[in-house]
């Protein structure tokens, strides 16, 4: 099924709440700006948020002849995604799953949606280094993946679960795009001080000892946070978090 | 395992169910996909069961930190919690267990991150960080902080069986249990494992913003479905105060209402928010004890009011 898709990326971390999902999203706009035809799929089977994070909620995937048919962001459909939450009758409900079914579940994602044509697959993850990841790893065996994105937090506790990931990812031979530090500071509002509040360089740190390329700081910004669907190059082109994503994207496409 | 076979979707209609001794024998099983699981698993409850009840008699509370969502502060949360618990009664007996395998972060709040676990005749020996506070991780076992734990759900119930039934906790008041995020196997396995021993009951973790809290609500429907009491909400990084101007900013905005207005729709108890600290963060990379180094950072009063909460719903169970 995934013939036709081009360039296949894994967002990874081994911690949770880093914002995956966010960088995964606001990745996934960034390249649709750049003109690319972009899917994006979230296996976090427990907790989804991409259908939030792209006010896609009320969303529904339909059966073709072809497979399941993504849910589109725009009338060109030039943004596929495709969710568990779009399957769940009610956003309160819970997936009490056990690895076997998220295993099937995963593997009927990559095989059995219609995508179509498409330059970029990104694929978001929940954390850790259990089930879903391994599943991906063994159904994508045939396919070629471009690689994986890493995303971190800048405090110890978190660059220690990531450390992990990294393992995870030379162990299964999934090539390392690089590492994005996110939350590397928050700019004051009012006295444009800037606090480490989850202090920084940890990233880049990371990314030295692990020997492979880092991509850039992502400060907090709550204006990020609340863009819903919006691409953040676009609407705030001048913030960091902007700069950001066009060299990430760059750095991507040009590979 | 018989208790971990799911009924398949058509079940046959005399199915003498998974835990019968007839599961996968009787004359009803023929054609039905499970069969083979059911006829091979051992018939009846999985003997781990008794086992943990054995081990876990000496434990007067036993309380799961769940939260959907990742990286809300579970682990920096229950560390506060077990700190706080141990420093209000010196005689009290409080320890902690991680039941995050692929991302243990216990050792390093809680400061013991190079120590290593000890096997004596009754059992593995947990890491004191106190007098009255231990700790057990699957981070004591690994040999070096790159090591990846890439195991499959089975695995991973085989060690947190091990984990409550083989740990020597001695006699404990409160035994707080920090899990990964999720509602999978590391969840069901506990919840299953501590079905006879008495399951206090749970404490949720989140943060304010709304991606969080969805998450967050798929976490209290699953406590829900597998009649797990929710003993309380605990609103983490709710504000942030400016350490320059003393500003107060919502850096994730509670546009929804936060955890507060989530507890009231789900009928479900608010323990508190807590304040996002930076030094508070940073006392967790480096696993000093906040509470008593910073007796004065708002989230240490805040955390306080908690504790007096949480033990108050504790006791009021017991008697």
């Amino acid at each position: 099924m995934l013939e036709n898709v081009k360039h296949v990326i894994l967002v990874l971390s081994g911690k949770g709440g880093v914002g995956k999902s966010t960088v995964s999203t606001q990745l996934a706009l960034t390249l649709k700006e750049k003109n690319f035809k972009v899917g994006l799929l979230d296996i976090d089977l427990c907790g989804p948020s991409i259908p939030y994070l792209l006010q896609l909620e009320d969303k529904g995937v339909h059966q073709s002849d072809e497979g399941w048919v993504p849910v589109y962001t725009d009338q060109e459909q030039k943004l596929a995604v495709m969710s568990i939450g779009f399957l769940l009758n009610s956003r309160n409900d819970a997936v009490v799953w056990r690895g076997p079914k998220k295993t099937a579940m995963v593997k009927q994602f990559l095989t059995d949606v219609s995508w179509g044509e498409l330059d970029y697959l990104l694929i978001d993850t929940p954390p850790g280094t259990s089930d879903e990841h391994i599943s991906v790893m063994e159904s994508l065996k045939g396919v070629k993946c471009d690689g994986a994105i890493l995303v971190t937090t800048p405090q110890q506790v978190s660059i220690e679960d990531v450390r992990k990931e990294v393992t995870f990812c030379k162990r299964t031979k999934i090539p390392i795009l690089g590492i994005v530090e996110n939350m590397s500071g928050f700019v004051c509002p009012s006295c444009t001080e800037c606090t480490n509040i989850f202090s920084k360089g940890g990233g880049e740190a990371l990314a030295n000892l692990a020997e492979v390329p880092f991509l850039g700081v992502l400060p907090i910004d709550p204006r990020v946070g609340a863009l819903l669907g919006k691409a953040c190059v676009k609407e705030l082109p001048e913030s960091p978090s902007a700069k950001t994503f066009n060299e990430i994207a760059e750095k991507i496409t040009c590979t | 395992m018989a208790s971990t076979v799911e009924n398949p979707t058509n079940i046959p209609e005399h199915c003498p169910g998974t835990d019968s001794a007839n599961a996968g024998k009787a004359s009803a099983c023929a054609g039905c996909p499970n069969q083979q699981i059911c006829a091979s698993g051992p018939a009846g409850p999985d003997p781990g069961i008794q086992l943990v009840k054995e081990r876990l008699e000496q434990v007067r509370n036993k309380v799961l930190v769940l939260s959907g969502k990742g990286g809300v502060g579970k682990s920096t949360v229950t560390a506060m919690l077990s700190r706080s618990l141990a420093a209000r009664d010196k005689d009290s007996n409080v320890a902690v267990l991680d039941i995050d395998i692929c991302g243990p972060s216990q050792p390093r709040v809680m400061g013991v991150l190079n120590e290593q676990v000890h096997q004596s005749g009754s059992g593995w020996s947990p890491v004191y960080v106190d007098d009255n506070l231990s700790v057990m991780s699957i981070g004591f076992l690994l040999s070096s902080p790159d090591d990846a734990v890439i195991w499959r759900g089975p695995k991973k119930n085989g060690m947190i069986r091990q984990f409550l039934s083989e740990v020597d906790w001695g006699n404990l008041d409160y035994l707080l249990m920090d899990t990964p995020p999720g509602t999978s196997d590391e969840h069901l396995s506990a919840s299953t494992y501590l079905s006879q021993a008495g399951l206090t009951g749970a404490v949720i973790v989140t943060t304010p913003q709304e991606v969080a809290l969805l998450d967050v609500r798929k976490e209290i429907d699953f406590c829900k479905k597998v009649k797990i009491r929710v003993l309380g909400v605990v609103e983490n990084m709710s504000i942030f105060v400016c350490p320059c101007c003393k500003r107060l900013s919502e850096i994730f905005p509670a546009t929804t209402g936060g955890a507060k207005k989530m507890c009231e729709e789900l009928n479900v108890p608010f323990l508190g928010s807590l304040p996002l600290d930076p030094t508070v963060a940073r006392y967790c990379d480096e696993g000093k004890d906040f509470i008593s180094e910073l007796p004065n950072s708002p989230v240490v009063q805040a955390l306080g009011e908690i504790v007096k909460k949480l033990v108050t719903v504790c006791e009021s169970r017991e008697e």
